[in-house]
């Protein structure tokens, strides 16, 4: 009898508690920043993908959702030809976040892809590919990389010598 | 046996080896650059230091490099003390202070040994703040790219081009930390095994270009054990598919055939896999619209149950697509797609091999001779790999010497070049031009085939009578095991005749020579053991017949006229193929088969070794089955028998061995289909293979069923056994913190040696019976505008399916003719001049190109070029 009673009063204390129910979908939900939700590939600083098709998330992939094709363009940089995450696999576990040598692939707060079919699921590289840097600003991997890929040529990047002349025996 | 401690451990080791092998053989992880299995070692590296002991009261020991470092009577040493790790993350930490932030980028990366290692020393941050050294890259040629940042100086790729292969365009130029491994300027590589730099450097600097088209990391190919298809000599390799294409091939490690390399042809033909020539979907020519493709194969096995059917084999097809061919057309109607001189050639050179009159050599055996005679064949561009053994053959000599002299070990690379010097033992070279291998020759003779034959003969004359004033006989006799090295690339049967006289008088004086045939296509030696006539036998059966190619042109053996006259007498031409040729053009049927990496099969290769080559994978194209699959489905058609769909290689091999008992031995090359291990299978794949849920999903997001392999105990997935499976059924070399092809060492029973449970492959050929062979050859003579026309072959260009590879179409020469200076003077022509020459009535222009060593009477002419079509080699050309 104590405890109904009990209830009752907490139950009616409720009242003037802050609400946690939000009116979804009219209200929207406040995402934090570091949420793991829906995975775009973003661009470098120069709006260039930042891609390199390394294939690491693709081998993080606990349940292998990843496939993509690496390609290289004249100047021999390197961006994935296709790239394809089976959403209806994915699990936003954040290993190919994780992973991403070079802050492509990042998950964003953004939980909104429910879909009536199940093959509206599998999302491409024009699905996937933003026009912006996401969370990582100002990172250009081939900035920093050794190899000349049009971004740079040898020797100009950062922390980097100039060639070195390979006719010369000077010290 | 001596005994080795380590850390307190008792093992009993060979005494004499070096630490660093001793220690990989038995299992320990020690980090390493510069050493290779192949090559030796030179301590440049400094990674593989150890701690040695003195005695058991030794506490402190010394810090020593374990590859320079030999095992005595009883050796104490530390692998893991703090000393010796500290001082390998030091080395370590060194070499990457420059070693660029290209993993991501680089090809290398997930089969990487300075990967590897640097994991294995636990390196794991970057402390040196200054800026990298960086260098410009060269253009190597379509085959190899160059990115000289990734540099770790460890000095393997010029130990392997100079040293191992004898390249001249490789070298490392400025100094002490700025060194550049690269050419003089830009250019193609001009060594024939220059894509064994990508599998020897043990960083990204050199990269196969190839597969830069359509890149993959290792862990996410199919992979499956296969044999190379571009020559007699059957070298080992590994072929890795990915999204249902084939990528990359590499060498696999066999201990009798191709030890740890391939040559260039091998591993950059398989282009020819996914080149436009392929043959996808079956053609019909316009008379044939009665048939439709789905129903191809009934309308076939119609056609061929209401006639009399003629079935050509050949010597690229497996024996098993050769064998369902015969059993198709029945016995007296399968004929050998050779002419009747190549028939005749590889009849005798089966012979031979039969004879017993010499030990058959295997590739690998080669380097063990002390003298080698090579009687008309150009091994650099006919069977490449047997250059590459006879270039460490010659070391032999002198390196025994230096082992005499001063008692150094045979690993001690450095040091021994050193001593050794230009130094080599005997090798007699008799071509009618120059050969690469001429620079390491004891004497080089240039000469028309039958000349060459008459010398083989006069050798053995001598040898018999023991002729002091013969250097070559007393060179041979002299040896402790002579080679001989002989081909069928001139046509010309005496040489064979020549070398089993030589063999044959070596024997009668006490001596167990060896013998090295090397035939021209892959499965050569399988077909001569068939002993079916050649096809030019049966040319008056063709008139009104169905004639059935298997992976044949004829146009490749034939004078074209004559094979039109031919075809055109038929009922009906049906061809199986995988690439499209001139024979295919004109048949009424063709129905398109899988390559290779799309088929099972076993190959012969030249010493009369079965080996099995497995299906890297399954196309989607339904037609791409195995030739001998079509072939047996047509034979249940035609005798109205029920089709087994689950038919495997096995049952075919079953067959076959009762068919022909001399294959007997055929079906213990590779574990049968119903092999397991631990009830599982072997996986094709790593184990992490990525995006098996993504890769089909654009196509249905429901995942299908993964693939069943009939015919072998291999999955096409990465489930099953994760262990050593047997070493004939290993698609692929990885283990635990060994991601590169370096380990390999985990695979081999010790370092260099035989991998577990065998080297893959049975020897079917058992020497039977001697005979006595001629010992006279025939003359020709010609006339004043005449030449003997003389086949010249390229490693890239004159074998028919590599030739269709892009990046070998582009090193491919344009056809020519070869003239010395007299000849041209004669002719009162210039250089690169275009001529006309008649050759069987004939006519063809060609440019001509000069060689001065060349004797007066003969005119090289480039065989099996695509762009130049038949021409019958060897002959007599007239010169207008």
């Amino acid at each position: 009898m104590i405890s109904l009673i009990r209830s009752i009063w907490l139950t009616f204390l409720h009242l003037f508690h802050k609400k946690e129910t939000i009116q979804y979908p009219e209200e929207k939900v406040q995402l934090k920043p570091r949420y793991r939700g829906r995975i775009v590939l973003t661009r470098d600083p120069d709006g260039g993908e930042r891609c390199v098709g390394c294939y690491l998330c693709a081998a993080a992939c606990p349940v292998d959702c990843i496939a993509l094709q690496a390609t290289e363009n004249e100047e021999g940089r390197r961006y994935p030809e296709f790239f394809r995450i089976n959403f209806s696999r994915c699990i936003f576990c954040g290993f190919c976040e994780e992973a991403c040598p070079t802050y492509a692939i990042q998950l964003i707060p953004d939980f909104e892809m429910a879909e009536y079919v199940r093959q509206n699921l599998v999302y491409e590289k024009e699905d996937l590919l933003i026009n912006s840097q996401g969370k990582y600003p100002g990172y250009n991997y081939y900035k920093v990389a050794g190899l000349d890929a049009g971004v740079k040529g040898k020797g100009e990047g950062e922390n980097e010598e100039p060639p070195i002349d390979r006719h010369s025996l000077l010290p | 046996m001596a005994t080795l401690y380590v850390d307190n451990r008792i093992y009993e080791v060979t005494e004499g080896k070096n630490l660093l092998e001793t220690c990989l053989s038995l299992g320990f992880d020690l980090p390493y650059f510069c050493w290779h299995p192949a090559m030796g070692s030179v301590g440049a590296c400094r990674q593989c230091a150890i701690k040695i002991f003195k005695d058991e009261s030794d506490t402190t020991g010394r810090l020593v490099m374990s590859c320079m470092e030999p095992v005595g009577k009883e050796t104490r040493i530390s692998v893991n003390h703090p000393d010796a790790e500290k001082f390998r993350k030091q080395i370590i930490e060194w070499l990457m202070t420059n070693h660029p932030h290209d993993c991501a980028v680089c090809d290398e990366g997930g089969s990487c040994h300075l990967q590897d290692m640097t994991v294995m020393t636990g390196h794991n941050y970057r402390r040196f703040e200054y800026p990298k050294r960086t260098y410009l890259n060269q253009y190597l040629g379509p085959l190899i790219n160059h990115e000289m940042n990734r540099c770790i100086q460890c000095y393997r790729c010029v130990r392997f081009y100079k040293d191992y292969a004898g390249g001249k365009d490789l070298d490392v130029y400025a100094a002490h930390n700025h060194v550049y491994f690269g050419r003089e300027k830009d250019g193609i590589l001009e060594s024939e095994f220059s894509g064994n730099l990508a599998e020897v450097c043990p960083t990204g600097v050199f990269t196969d270009k190839t597969l830069k088209q359509h890149y993959s990391r290792k862990w996410d190919f199919t992979f499956a054990p296969s044999v190379c298809q571009h020559c007699s000599l059957g070298c080992n390799i590994i072929a890795g598919e990915r999204y249902g294409e084939l990528r990359q091939i590499t060498s696999r490690y066999n201990g009798d055939v191709n030890g740890y390399f391939i040559c260039d042809r091998g591993r950059f033909g398989y282009e020819v896999a996914n080149s436009p020539k392929r043959l996808l979907q079956p053609q019909l020519k316009n008379d044939n619209t009665s048939f439709g493709q789905e129903f191809i194969i009934n309308d076939i096995s119609e056609l061929i149950a209401t006639s009399n059917c003629i079935g050509i084999g050949s010597p690229r097809a497996s024996n098993e697509s050769n064998f369902a061919l015969q059993q198709l057309v029945g016995k007296e109607n399968f004929f050998a797609g050779l002419s009747k001189q190549e028939y005749q050639l590889n009849q005798t050179a089966l012979k031979l091999l039969q004879s017993g009159v010499a030990e058959i050599s295997s590739l690998k055996q080669i380097e063990q001779y002390d003298a080698i005679v090579t009687l008309g064949e150009d091994l650099t561009n006919t069977a490449p790999m047997a250059a590459l053994a006879v270039r460490q053959a010659v070391r032999k000599e002198p390196v025994e010497n230096a082992q005499q002299t001063i008692n150094l070990a045979s690993w001690h690379d450095a040091a021994l070049r050193e001593f050794v010097q230009h130094e080599h033992g005997a090798l007699f070279i008799f071509h009618p031009h120059a050969t690469k291998l001429d620079e390491i020759a004891t004497k080089v003779t240039y000469a028309t085939p039958e000349e060459i034959a008459s010398e083989g003969f006069r050798i053995a004359r001598n040898i018999e009578s023991s002729a002091d004033s013969d250097p070559i006989a007393a060179a041979l006799l002299k040896a402790e095991r002579p080679l001989i090295i002989v081909g069928t690339s001139l046509f010309n049967e005496d040489l064979l005749n020549a070398a089993g006289a030589l063999a044959h008088s070596l024997q009668k004086k006490g001596k167990t020579p060896g013998i090295f045939i090397i035939q021209a296509e892959c499965n050569s030696m399988g077909l001569a053991m068939m002993n079916t006539p050649s096809v030019e036998d049966a040319f008056y059966k063709f008139e009104n017949n169905i004639l059935i190619v298997l992976e044949n042109d004829l146009y490749r053996k034939f004078p074209a006229q004559q094979v039109d006259e031919l075809l055109n007498k038929c009922k009906q031409i049906i061809t199986f193929d995988h690439i499209k040729t001139h024979t295919n053009e004109k048949a009424g049927i063709v129905v398109p088969v899988g390559i290779f990496s799309e088929a099972d099969g076993t190959l012969i290769n030249n010493e009369g070794r079965a080996q099995r080559f497995f299906q890297v994978f399954i196309p989607q194209n339904e037609w791409l089955k195995e030739s001998w699959r079509w072939l047996y489905t047509l034979k249940a058609l035609k005798e109205s028998t029920a089709i087994d769909e689950n038919l495997s290689l096995g049952t075919v091999q079953q067959d076959l061995i009762e068919a022909l008992p001399q294959f007997k031995g055929i079906e213990q090359t590779a574990p049968d289909e119903d092999f397991r291990l631990n009830g599982q299978k072997i996986p094709r794949s790593p184990h992490r293979y990525s995006g098996r849920t993504a890769i089909q999903a654009n196509i249905n997001v429901s995942e299908p069923k993964p693939l069943e392999d009939n015919d072998s105990p291999m999955s096409f997935t990465m489930e099953g056994f994760r262990g050593i499976p047997p070493s004939s059924a290993t698609p692929f070399f990885w283990s635990p913190g060994w991601n590169s092809v370096q380990s390999i060492n985990k695979f081999q029973i010790e370092v260099g040696g035989p991998l577990h449970d065998g080297n893959p492959g049975v020897r079917l050929i058992k020497p039977a019976f001697t005979s006595e062979f001629k010992l006279s050859s025939n003359k020709t003579s010609l006339k004043a505008n005449e030449w003997l026309a003389v086949p010249i072959y390229h490693i890239f260009g004159s074998e028919e399916l590599s030739a269709e590879a892009d990046s070998i179409q582009e090193l491919t020469p344009a056809p020519y003719i070869a003239l010395n200076q007299s000849s041209i003077d004669k002719l009162g022509i210039k250089e690169n001049e275009v001529i006309t020459i008649e050759l069987n009535k004939e006519t063809y222009q060609l440019p001509v190109k000069f060689r001065p060593e060349i004797t007066d009477k003969i005119a090289l002419i480039p065989y099996g070029l695509t762009a130049m079509g038949y021409i019958a080699l060897p002959g007599i050309i007239s010169i207008k």
